[in-house]
């Protein structure tokens, strides 16, 4: 327990020498108002981006991957492989369909499933968009709008038109924004879609859509589900995905797992799906508190000095109050007490210095451009960033004073008294 | 009377920078209300004794009784309480915290203590200072004033938790005459008047001569005690 006598000595030391005590705290201060910034900034980027991708993608995704293993062959099945060598030179897959059999029945299960919120059977193609001369490659999706907008938050991310116009009109199409400018169409006009097996159709636009990420926004287009079942001339249960959203997307891996061994399809969680996405995410935080720690540990050094040396000029009076009845312990309490209440003010002010700072930045305008759409700098408050900040400035002042409390506590009072 | 201290067979060496015994088998007794003063050549262990008695040094062969209990051996922890209890020291140098007031500086002991409540230490450092006529330098930074006054500042220090023993190293030592004057006949009057023992380390002749007792080392042992 802290003695009120030991701690108005530490208040005292403090106090009598303000000019070292405050540069000793701006070490502190500096350290967590840095360490909030980065990671006010880095986990607003991160969330920003997580938010997109998962904007942009189903949480669990079940689809047909195409096998292109061919260790195996069938003749392997009628021979007799301990006589007989089967080499098959340049195998090639067969005419195999893409799509999810039976997909009415996996749908009708997932619903009934209670982890699933939503779920969104589509058929996806490759098509070509034709407007007059220009021709450019894209991806088609055919989708039940409302049940697609439920999954992947589309609504928000219209930039024109609205998702409902695609009930009321059969043929309408939703376009990513880029892909509209690159050929300069806008809603109202009428564009054709042709497959690679030769079979095109015309569609109306009827709204485009940005989710700020340029892969999906320069090549990709929603139509009624039908009308894609049309233009590749398929029946109405002929799907290739089916996104699902969950109730909470913190399951998806466990759950993507379940799913591809109960329907016996491929089944991708988010974070597998947006793999890249999530290293470089992973690698922030990293970097972000490897920065951090750097700094906090650069003001426990600082600490650490100023502690050493106020001690080293202080053993006339560790030796007098030892002789005058405190004890070791006591001493160290004195020098432990002056190196946190650093901590605790440095990291004070080092919050507020954070907090100002990370205002400044989401204050800041972002530089205009296609491919992500914000306004502003991403930056979060989160208290538990604070919270961190606050405690980990105490932990490093209180252990940075630790060593010299205790060489203090040690301090033999006849040497010093002899003189 | 009673005997407060009792010190027996105390022997000390020194193996740095070679082995070199300071004090050898010194034994002897201090009365209640006695005022004495351990003399001799320079380097001939006074200091050294003073330690060992105040127990803060503790790495001694031997035994010291205290008030008849035996202080030998007792934890760092349970000597730290009763020096606070029971010693007060004043040295050479006066060893004032210089951040603290004069007043603070005398409570400090008190406070430590915890026998009274802050506003009962202040009452009795303020007594203590004004017995000592410093009252009026109470607030003042301790650092700002003079030899003398720091010196008077000390005894009151020594004095705040009323100690079995007063103990001085030289306490005058850095005093011109008329300071050495006023402090000895200020200790002289609170053996008198208050009945404090008080053991005092002293290179001044005259300053003995007008103690209770001399006890006269000479190469680390007692040659003389005198009354
Ligand atoms: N830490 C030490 N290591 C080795 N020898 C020491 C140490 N401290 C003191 N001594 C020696 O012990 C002897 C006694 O020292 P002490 O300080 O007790 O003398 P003193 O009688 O108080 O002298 P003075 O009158 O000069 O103060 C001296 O010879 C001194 O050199
Ligand atoms: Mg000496």
């Amino acid at each position: 327990m802290l003695s009120s006598v030991n701690f108005e000595i530490a208040k005292t030391h403090l106090l009598a020498k303000p000019r070292q005590t405050l540069i000793a705290m701006l070490g502190v201060t500096f350290g967590i108002g840095m360490y909030i910034l980065m990671i006010s900034f880095m986990q607003g980027f991160n969330e920003f981006l997580e938010d997109t991708l998962l904007s942009s993608t189903p949480d669990v995704r079940i689809y047909n991957d195409i096998k292109t293993d061919f260790s195996h062959s069938i003749l392997d099945e009628i021979s007799d492989t301990a006589k007989v060598l089967n080499v098959i030179h340049h195998p090639k897959p067969k005419d195999i369909t893409p799509n999810l059999k039976s997909s009415a029945r996996i749908i009708e299960d997932l619903k009934r499933d209670e982890r699933v919120l939503a779920v969104s059977p589509q058929l996806a193609t490759q098509v070509f968009y034709v407007s007059g001369l220009v021709q450019i490659n894209g991806t088609l999706s055919g989708v039940n709008i409302l049940e697609e907008a439920q999954l992947t938050g589309l609504q928000p991310k219209m930039k024109t038109g609205k998702i409902e116009n695609l009930l009321t009109i059969d043929n309408g199409i939703l376009m990513g924004h880029g892909l509209a400018n690159k050929l300069n169409v806008h809603v109202g006009d009428m564009i054709s879609l042709a497959t690679p097996k030769g079979t095109a159709m015309r569609f109306r636009i009827v709204g485009t859509f940005q989710f700020g990420i340029g892969s999906l926004d320069n090549i990709k287009s929603y139509v009624n589900l039908s009308k894609v079942q049309q233009l590749v001339g398929k029946d109405n249960q002929y799907v290739t995905d089916i996104g699902i959203k969950l109730k909470n997307y913190d399951n998806a891996t466990d759950v993507a797992k379940e799913f591809s061994d109960r329907y016996g399809y491929k089944a991708d969680d988010w974070k597998t799906t947006n793999a890249s996405a999530m290293v470089s995410i992973l690698i922030r935080n990293v970097m972000t508190f490897v920065v951090s720690f750097t700094l906090l540990v650069v003001a426990g050094f600082g600490i650490y000095n100023i502690m050493s040396m106020t001690i080293q000029n202080k053993l006339k009076d560790i030796a007098i109050l030892k002789a005058e009845g405190f004890s070791s312990g006591d001493i160290r309490q004195i020098f432990l007490t002056e190196s946190v209440t650093i901590g605790v003010f440095g990291a004070l002010s080092g919050l507020v210095l954070g907090f100002i700072l990370s205002s400044g930045v989401y204050n800041l305008p972002f530089p205009k451009n296609d491919f992500i759409s914000i306004t502003h700098f991403p930056v979060v408050f989160h208290l538990k960033h604070y919270a961190f900040g606050m405690g980990f400035g105490i932990i490093t002042t209180f252990i940075a004073g630790l060593m010299p409390s205790i060489k203090a506590g040690k301090i033999d009072p006849v040497a010093i008294l002899r003189g | 009377m009673s005997i407060v201290l009792s010190a027996k067979n105390l022997s000390k060496s020194f193996y740095e920078p070679e082995e070199f015994q300071v004090l050898k088998n010194v034994s002897f007794d201090v009365q209640k209300g006695e005022f004495v003063s351990i003399v001799g050549k320079s380097g001939c262990g006074k200091s050294t004794l003073l330690y060992l008695i105040s127990t803060l040094d503790t790495k001694y062969k031997g035994e010291i009784f205290m008030n008849e209990k035996k202080v030998t051996g007792l934890s760092q922890n349970e000597l730290a309480r009763f020096r606070n209890e029971h010693i007060g020291f004043v040295f050479q140098f006066h060893f004032l915290l210089p951040e603290f007031s004069a007043l603070k500086n005398v409570m400090l002991p008190a406070e430590k203590l915890g026998k009274y409540s802050k506003s009962e230490c202040e009452d009795r450092a303020y007594e203590k200072l004004k017995w000592l006529d410093m009252d009026k330098f109470a607030l003042k930074l301790s650092s700002k004033l003079s030899g003398g006054q720091q010196q008077r500042v000390a005894i009151a220090r020594a004095l705040i938790n009323d100690p079995t023993i007063m103990m001085g190293d030289e306490p005058t030592g850095n005093l011109d005459s008329v300071n050495t004057e006023l402090v000895f006949d200020i200790l002289k009057d609170l053996c008198k008047s208050k009945g404090q023992t008080i053991i005092s380390v002293t290179h001044d002749t005259e300053f003995a001569e007008k103690s209770d007792r001399i006890i006269e080392m000479k190469d680390g042992e007692i040659v003389k005690h005198e009354n």
